[in-house]
């Protein structure tokens, strides 16, 4: 794989532009899940898919081969992910927050069966997940993305987020703590329930 | 006495960081053992949202879409650009695109222009319509974007966007007179889509609630706009290059 990769770099560096297409065929999707999970929406994501491959084309000669073109690809997606979810955090800031409503609609909700208390707990889980990841630094929440839902190891989100071992490490560390400070006393309240 | 595991090497643990490191003192050992099942408890029900699904075509789309914008050096898309406050010079500076153009195709001409020249003059003509076009499209798709992406279950201050909106109308309207010249249908046809889009976003509340956002989103999908829009952009991009 890494053989044809490079081949295929090599072939574009040199003129033949077409031959860039086998690695859009070749990691397009994972691109793109990649970008789903950063930015949370598929139309940003496929905005991060072009532009990540037309950046990368521009930018070919700045490869090296010593790391993976995967990894040097996926650096860049996470980069341009990051671009645009800070630029969404502006008209975020713009929109009205009705998150006091919410919980009170959630705890209204009466939980007279054990599918509807299942629905309720899974209801509070995705919700304070959710805003325990918008409390992730940038860095964090994109290591913690990339090694829980992607299964990357720590060298590989080190070389995405161009970050030391420890560093890298230390993020994780950092989001697990908060999202389990955010998670535990629902899970622990769920459990407790007869 | 023996020494137990600190919260980083549960994590790691968790994550197959460490191998089979750490099992024998979680075997050994009930308080990490009872931290760790802790530990696993709250970041098992950390569940990966499901990625949309896209179709056996994609990698074909995609390249389709990239293959014009390959070997052009400069960016044509900036995605500060999404400042609303920086669509309106933008817009006039559309504005004066399109009068110099008709400007010049109109303006009678006191001396005979060399062969050469004139064929030159189109061209130049054309390449400053298409980016201007381009442009026009870029940001119109950003404004559809920014509704698409909204969260449904939030009230959305649109104050900024419906007078984007506003400016965007005014520039649509100006492209699609000047494409009916030119003859191009397709421009025409995605243009009298975009404007219909628009002029609900121009004429809608400043805050928009949940069904507002609902229709705006169905008008978008249903018209296939923002598809449009790219495969138009990367069209123009094309010819633009050619």
């Amino acid at each position: 794989m890494e053989a044809t990769d490079l081949s295929a770099v090599e072939r574009t560096r040199a003129g033949d532009t077409a031959a860039f297409r086998v690695l859009v065929e070749r990691y397009g999707r994972s691109v793109f899940r990649l970008a789903f999970r950063m930015t949370g929406n598929e139309f940003d994501a496929d905005d991060v898919v072009q532009e990540t491959f037309l950046r990368a084309f521009k930018q070919l000669d700045s490869y090296e081969s010593r790391s993976s073109f995967s990894t040097w690809l996926y650096r860049i997606a996470a980069n341009y992910s990051l671009d645009l979810i800070r630029s969404r955090k502006r008209h975020a800031s713009r929109r009205v927050t009705e998150s006091s409503d919410e919980e009170d609609i959630l705890d209204s909700v009466k939980a007279t069966d054990p599918g509807q208390d299942r629905i309720y707990y899974s209801a509070q889980v995705k919700e304070r997940l959710d805003a325990a990841l918008k409390l992730l630094s940038d860095q964090e929440r994109t290591a913690f993305l990339l090694r829980h839902f992607e299964g990357q190891s720590i060298e590989q989100i080190g070389a995405v987020l161009d970050l030391g071992v420890s560093a890298t490490k230390n993020s994780i560390f950092r989001a697990v703590r908060k999202i389990r400070e955010a998670l535990e006393p629902v899970v622990s309240s769920y459990e407790a329930a007869p | 006495m023996k020494q137990h595991l600190e919260e980083e090497d549960l994590i790691l643990h968790f994550y197959g960081e460490t191998g089979t490191a750490a099992e024998p003192h979680l075997s050994d050992c009930s308080i990490c053992r009872d931290r760790y099942q802790s530990l696993q408890r709250v970041l098992n029900c950390v569940d990966a949202p499901p990625v949309p699904h896209r179709d056996a075509g994609y990698e074909e789309a995609v390249w389709t879409r990239l293959a014009p914008k390959l070997g052009q050096r400069s960016r044509w898309f900036q995605p500060s650009w999404f400042n609303p406050r920086k669509l309106a010079p933008a817009a006039l500076a559309a504005v004066l695109l399109i009068g110099a153009f008709f400007a010049g195709k109109y303006s009678p001409r006191s001396e005979p222009v060399p062969a050469a020249t004139a064929q030159a003059v189109p061209g130049v003509r054309e390449r400053v319509l298409l980016v201007a076009v381009g442009d026009h499209l870029q940001r119109s798709k950003m404004l559809l974007i920014e509704i698409a992406n909204a969260d449904p279950n939030t009230p959305l201050l649109f104050a900024d966007g419906r007078e984007t909106a506003q400016d965007l109308v005014y520039a649509n309207r100006l492209f699609r007179q000047t494409a009916a010249n030119t003859g191009d249908t397709r421009v025409i046809s995605l243009l009298d889509d975009l404007e219909r889009v628009l002029l609900e976003m121009a004429h809608g509340p400043d805050k928009l609630d949940n069904r507002d956002l609902e229709n705006l989103r169905e008008r978008i999908k249903a018209e296939g706009l923002i598809f449009k829009i790219r495969v138009a952009g990367s069209r123009l991009a094309q010819e633009e290059t050619l």
